[in-house]
């Protein structure tokens, strides 16, 4: 008992990849001064599959699946991003139900992001039953994902120049059924978790990031709303027809991750008010009419007419094996997914096939800040804000 | 901002700051500034701090590879000014050995991105603390964005069952890399036969 401890050694472990708290394939390599962390160097890319790559390898038309494959917890409104920034390079304008259909399925896109994260963050915290209830809706919204597109998550639903197929309207009535009744769970939910003492133990004042940061480190989206800007880039710089639905912003006073749990939680009541909007839009007489630009050089024609006539033909032909020319240039088009602001840097050449396409992730952004957030706080902190950083491997990984 | 603003803030930026910001264009509404590389940081300093410019978020930086190029590399930098509500994007020339400043004093967020970049293209970063490779495999050699660099790689990797480890092979194809190039003669291809001509030459 007498003698000195000669050397005091930091402790290290290893937290994943194969950790349930870690969202996927992140490993984290801690540094822990007893209970407290010194140190967090996240390594990833072990869901590196090379996507910018092979994208330069395919037309534009190939290339929109694999946006559904990055972050697939809301595969639609990446495909977005890709889709406006070749429309901007084309100088094309999207008709208005396609713009109509496209905010519906971002807006589902939305939901489906925030259950998954605040149920599972609230399970990382010690809660169980969130996910359970927050799944059973997400079911739902995969078969209207899968009703419009044919597919529960890797839709590959919107094109250049629109969407592939119009909805039917039983479809956008069943959508218009399901709101109500889902701000009751959102109700449930909130009953469950908000004023939860054990949740807030571990969520209030844990993970505080300043706005100062927020705007240093890149980050975006719920990320910079929790520590106070009110910043939403359908807002500020609204694309498709986000100018005219009426929406809130909801901004968080404190910056920890309760203030983002409570962001997230508002923003799926406003996205329900946003689809509200749309189906009534998509239901009024100015919402009917075609779904893609009547343009054939750049969206195939319609299968009966490709039938009939020898001009439709041929384009339908030279579509699905030459794809569309794009102009060249350089452009950046962003779209505010659930997550941050998802960013896709397009480089053309004039040809078929992208020069380059660079994707930038909000997910990328926040975890490389994991190290700054995460010093000080103790071990158990570090799921409660991994889970509040909202990270989806496919994204961050590419 | 419409494009008469943009030129307008491009034009500011480039006098106020000569030998280091070269030139600026607007395109599809989105300004770029052409930046002399061995400057990036006075330049980005400049944007963050001026107010009349106030691009305090940091979003992205990428490269882009032409290998024809004697500089081959384009260093591309996207800023965010919530202010202005605009965005701007600064791109360098590089070659491989250009020492290029890191950012990562004036934006901590640079951290990742610049060890991307250096890990997909190889562009050489000076005074990052910390450059390892980032999204490839732990001891991977080359750099996959470069246009040199072939889709399906040099190894592969699989589990054998006798040596009780993963081992790291030469990739072997059991059918040729099928890459199809649809670019119609008429339409700017550049071979003087089309693929699959060269089978039917003159019968023996």
């Amino acid at each position: 008992m007498n003698e000195q401890p000669e050397q005091l050694r930091n402790f290290t472990i290893n937290f994943g990849p194969q950790h349930p708290a870690a969202h996927g394939v992140l490993r984290l390599v801690l540094e822990l001064d007893g209970e407290v962390v010194a140190r967090v160097d996240p390594h990833i890319g072990l869901l590196h599959r090379g996507t910018e790559k092979l994208i330069e390898q395919k037309t534009y038309l190939q290339a929109i699946p694999y946006f559904d494959r990055l972050d697939y917890v809301a595969p639609m409104n990446q495909e977005h991003a890709f889709c406006m920034a070749a429309e901007k390079l084309l100088g094309i304008e999207v008709p208005r139900r396609a713009q109509l259909i496209r905010v519906l399925y971002c807006e589902i896109g939305r939901i489906l992001s925030h259950l998954l994260n605040v149920t599972t963050q609230a399970m990382d915290v010690g809660a169980l039953t969130p996910p359970l209830w927050g799944f059973e809706e997400r079911e739902k919204l995969m078969v209207f994902y899968e009703r419009a597109s044919g597919s529960r998550m890797h839709a590959a639903y919107f094109r250049v120049g629109g969407v592939h197929q119009d909805l039917p309207q039983k479809l956008v009535d069943d959508i218009d059924a399901w709101c109500d009744p889902f701000l009751k769970v959102v109700e449930d939910l909130d009953r469950l978790l908000t004023a939860n003492r054990i949740f807030k133990q571990r969520n209030v004042d844990i993970g505080v990031v300043s706005l100062k940061e927020a705007w240093e480190w890149g980050f975006s989206g719920v990320m910079v709303r929790g520590s106070g800007a009110a910043w939403d880039l359908r807002k500020s710089q609204p694309y498709e027809c986000y100018a005219e639905m009426d929406f809130d912003i909801p901004i968080g006073k404190n910056g920890d991750c309760y203030d983002r749990y409570l962001i997230r939680m508002e923003e799926m009541r406003q996205s329900v008010r946003i689809m509200k909007q749309c189906i009534q839009k998509l239901n009024a007489a100015d919402g009917k009419g075609p779904v893609v630009v009547e343009d054939n050089k750049v969206a195939p024609p319609r299968r009966g007419e490709m039938k009939r006539s020898m001009e439709a033909l041929i384009h339908h032909f030279k579509l699905y094996t030459e794809g569309v020319h794009v102009p060249a240039g350089e452009v950046y088009a962003a779209v505010e997914a659930p997550k941050g602001e998802f960013g896709v840097f397009l480089i053309s050449d004039g040809t078929n096939k992208p020069y380059k396409c660079k994707i930038r992730a909000p997910g990328f952004a926040h975890l490389q800040a994991m190290d700054h957030i995460c010093r000080g706080h103790l071990l158990a902190d570090v799921s409660a804000i991994l889970g509040s950083l909202d990270i989806v491997f496919g994204e961050v990984d590419r | 901002m419409d494009d008469a603003k943009l030129d307008a803030l491009g034009q500011t930026i480039v006098s106020a700051l000569p030998g280091a910001a070269i030139g600026h264009s607007v395109a599809f509404n989105q300004l770029t500034v052409d930046v002399e590389v061995s400057k990036i940081v006075e330049v980005v300093k400049y944007l963050r701090d001026d107010p009349n410019c106030r691009f305090i978020n940091f979003t992205d930086i990428t490269a882009a590879d032409y290998p024809s190029r004697e500089k081959r590399f384009d260093v591309i930098y996207h800023f965010l000014s919530p202010t202005l509500n605009a965005r701007v994007r600064l791109k360098a020339q590089a070659d491989e050995t250009t020492q290029v400043p890191s950012l990562i004093e004036v934006f901590p967020g640079a951290d990742w991105f610049e060890r991307e970049a250096y890990d997909l293209y190889g562009v050489i970063f000076v005074g990052h603390p910390d450059m390892r490779r980032l999204l490839t495999d732990y001891g991977f050699e080359g750099h996959p964005l470069r246009k040199d660099f072939p889709t399906t790689g040099f190894l592969e990797v699989r589990y054998d069952d006798q040596e009780k480890r993963v081992v790291y092979e030469p990739v072997r194809l059991n059918q040729e890399f099928r890459k199809f190039d649809f670019l119609s003669p008429w339409e700017g291809a550049d071979y003087p036969v089309l693929p699959g001509d060269e089978k039917a030459g003159p019968k023996v």
